[in-house]
């Protein structure tokens, strides 16, 4: 068994590493051509660490046994709530904290449902989308004008300078986050009680644990991941605020969550992956060498890379991924 | 006569149940609108009376009821089939991409309109033709691969809108010849109403009253069970989907070929857009029954119709109404809020 493990373990590094290597050569060939890849990766960067922190997120609150997949719902709340925070204040830390505290209470909304009150966690999940579509097309008109809001210049978080452009300091707090979260996992009490959560929730119960404020505290933890990248999108990615900004990454993010096998560090893989297709598809449209080639209309099949690349990808992984056992299932005491 | 009564006994509690989420969902708006500081009951009144006591309102109100009724189906066919089908959105479009394509041939009147929704159909079924094989050959959920292709056919509708199908100097695509539209009943709605009643009657047919319907809806109460019934799972869900499909694909015709003035796809596809959500929000509320989703239609197709009196007459933000409509949907989600609120009631007053 253990021997198993290993060879599993080695494999997956050597693809990996394969992977890697290819992706490497490819750039060189194109930089060689002369194409802009520094730009590439840059986008590509932060495309995925909104899906990272998205997925890392939805990874913890799926390993402790419940579904969100209002986390679309909730980029989009917690995007339009920085924005609003920003603006009122005039700091960008107070709108972070705000865009955060927007994931946390529609989290806390979205576990009271599922958990406590044993309802349908996709149907909840899909009315924090619909609500939240609603209400941010709402909010966005009260407050400024109808549509779309552009961030007040200034406003914008500062960003690492490199070379190649402003990195953003979420590029290394996702990572750090993805390590602490894999740690946390593997080397601590909590990350087995939390995991035990999702396999055998009436086990951990039986410990002495209390299972429903575990599963509550691990949605609250995923929506809050969701929150923060909401308000990474808004205020450090794109700096505005429109009804339709997410644009399906919450759901990309879920395939990411199903990609991984719920592994935190697979996640941020998967993100980098699909961040890649999202970065892709915005950077080919603004080649110079290639503005010419592609016929008029076509940017629209080239805005589908992204979706097109989950699809497949989700196809190809699933079926060897196991879930835990009870993952979308509310927990329910016996009666004594 | 007792059987008469113990047939529409059964219907209290869901309808108690649909009634108060919608009870929740308004009393949300009116607080939301309270709390930004307008006036709710002025905006409810005007968004009420003007899409069920004006006749413009009415028809409006039915004729958006059409297409909900529809993407209502597909939602709640795919609930009773045990799947949870948001594809409704893609396989609207596609439908009314397709309908919209018919209009490039040059056919009789009556075999057009014919072809039209046969073609509008087909095109929803073939939208979930590979979310239904993805999901039962590799088992690949139908949450992430229908919002990936809702979004695949979003982007090749406007490509299609803006380029083969582009009426130039407009802001629609081509339109439907004028003989080959659903005849109008009153006002703007069209017959397109009764098919769509059709359908749905139809639907109920098979899902309540053959072999087919029984297999699908065992499938969705229990996979497992239904599996050793001698019952194939895969089977019935590719059904579920298929129906949805059509069902969607119908929705989109009947836009193009049943709503003046266009009858046509806007170039922005904001014509077109947004029904497929708020299907799940009218196959919940009408219990993922067909019957039940031609009523709660109604009351969504009044809520759409109304909203923009709404906008005009009391000055109030049109999207409320998606608010409401999320709200309803989460307090859909727990079916037994109404009896956890009772027993915290009287285990308080036991006390």
């Amino acid at each position: 068994m253990t021997n198993a493990f290993r060879v599993k373990i080695r494999r997956k590094w050597v693809l990996g590493i394969i992977l890697l290597m290819g992706v490497v050569i490819i750039f060189c060939v194109m930089h060689s051509a002369g194409l802009e890849v520094p730009s590439l990766i840059m986008i590509s960067l932060d495309a995925m660490v909104l899906l990272g922190l998205v997925a890392i997120g939805e990874v913890v609150n799926e390993r402790a046994g419940t579904v969100n997949i209002g986390l679309e719902g909730i980029l989009l709340l917690s995007s339009f709530a920085a924005v609003f925070g920003t603006e009122r204040s005039g700091s960008w830390a107070i709108g972070i904290f705000v865009g955060a505290v927007a994931g946390v209470l529609t989290g806390l909304i979205h576990g009271l449902i599922s958990i406590y009150a044993k309802g349908d966690q996709i149907i909840s999940g899909m009315g924090i989308n619909l609500f939240a579509a609603g209400f941010v097309a709402f909010g966005i008109w009260t407050t400024w004008v109808p549509g779309v809001h552009m961030l007040s210049p200034g406003l914008e978080m500062p960003r690492i300078s490199t070379p190649w452009g402003g990195l953003s300091w979420f590029v290394p707090i996702t990572i750090v986050f993805t390590l602490a979260i894999h740690f946390v996992f593997y080397k601590t009490t909590w990350g087995v009680r939390l995991r035990a959560a999702g396999e055998n929730p009436g086990a951990v119960d039986a410990s002495g644990v209390n299972v429903f404020r575990l599963r509550l505290l691990a949605c609250i933890f995923g929506a809050t991941l969701a929150g923060l990248a909401g308000a990474f999108m808004s205020l450090d990615w794109v700096g505005m605020t429109t009804k339709a900004l997410p644009a399906g990454r919450g759901f990309i993010a879920l395939a990411c969550v199903v990609f991984s096998g719920l592994e935190p560090i697979s996640a941020l893989g998967a993100a980098a992956l699909f961040g890649f297709c999202e970065g892709l598809s915005t950077w080919i449209k603004a080649v110079p060498q290639l503005i010419p080639i592609i016929p008029p209309g076509f940017d629209k099949f080239i805005m589908m890379i992204p979706y097109i690349a989950t699809l497949v990808a989700v196809t190809v992984v699933i079926g060897r991924r196991r879930f835990p056992k009870s993952v979308g299932r509310p927990y329910r005491r016996e009666e004594i | 006569m007792s059987s008469f009564g113990e047939r529409f006994s059964g219907l209290t509690k869901p309808v108690t149940q649909s009634l108060f989420a919608i009870v929740i969902g308004l009393a949300v708006g009116v607080l939301l609108l309270a709390v930004w500081g307008y006036d709710p009951l002025v905006g409810f009144r005007q968004l009420f009376e003007s899409a069920f006591f004006t006749e413009i309102g009415l028809a409006s109100t039915l004729s958006y009821a059409t297409t909900l009724m529809l993407v209502g189906i597909t939602f709640g066919l795919g609930m009773r089939a045990g799947l949870f089908n948001i594809g409704a959105e893609g396989q609207l479009m596609v439908g009314a991409i397709a309908a919209v394509a018919v209009s490039t041939f040059s056919l009789p009147p009556g075999l057009h309109l014919l072809v039209g929704v046969i073609f509008a159909m087909l095109a929803g079924a073939l939208w979930a033709l590979p979310v239904a094989t993805l999901k039962v050959k590799k088992g690949v959920h139908e949450v992430v691969s229908t919002i990936m292709l809702n979004w695949i056919a979003f982007y090749l509708c406007l490509y299609l809108v803006l380029g083969p199908l582009y009426k130039a100097g407009t802001h629609t695509s081509i339109q439907i010849p004028q003989n080959s539209r659903f005849p109008l009943l009153f006002g703007t709605l069209s017959s397109a109403i009764l098919v769509a009643i059709l359908f749905a009657v139809i639907v109920y047919f098979i899902m309540w009253h053959t072999r087919l319907g029984v297999k699908i809806r065992a499938v969705g109460f229990d996979q497992e069970s239904a599996h050793y019934m001698g019952i194939n799972p895969g089977r019935a869900m590719m059904i579920g989907f298929i129906i949805g499909g059509l069902a969607a694909g119908l929705a989109g015709g009947a836009i193009v070929m049943g709503v003046p003035p266009d009858y046509a796809v806007f170039t922005e596809l904001s014509n077109i857009t947004g029904y497929g959500f708020a299907g799940i929000a009218v196959a919940l509320i009408g219990r993922n029954h067909p019957l039940g989703t031609i009523f709660s239609a109604i009351f969504f197709g009044g809520l759409w119709s109304g909203k923009r009196a709404m906008q005009i007459y009391a000055h109030i933000p049109l999207e409320i109404v998606d608010i409401i409509i999320g709200i309803i949907v989460i307090s859909a989600a727990i079916p037994e809020l109404l009896g956890i609120i009772r027993r915290k009631i009287k285990g308080r007053s036991s006390r």
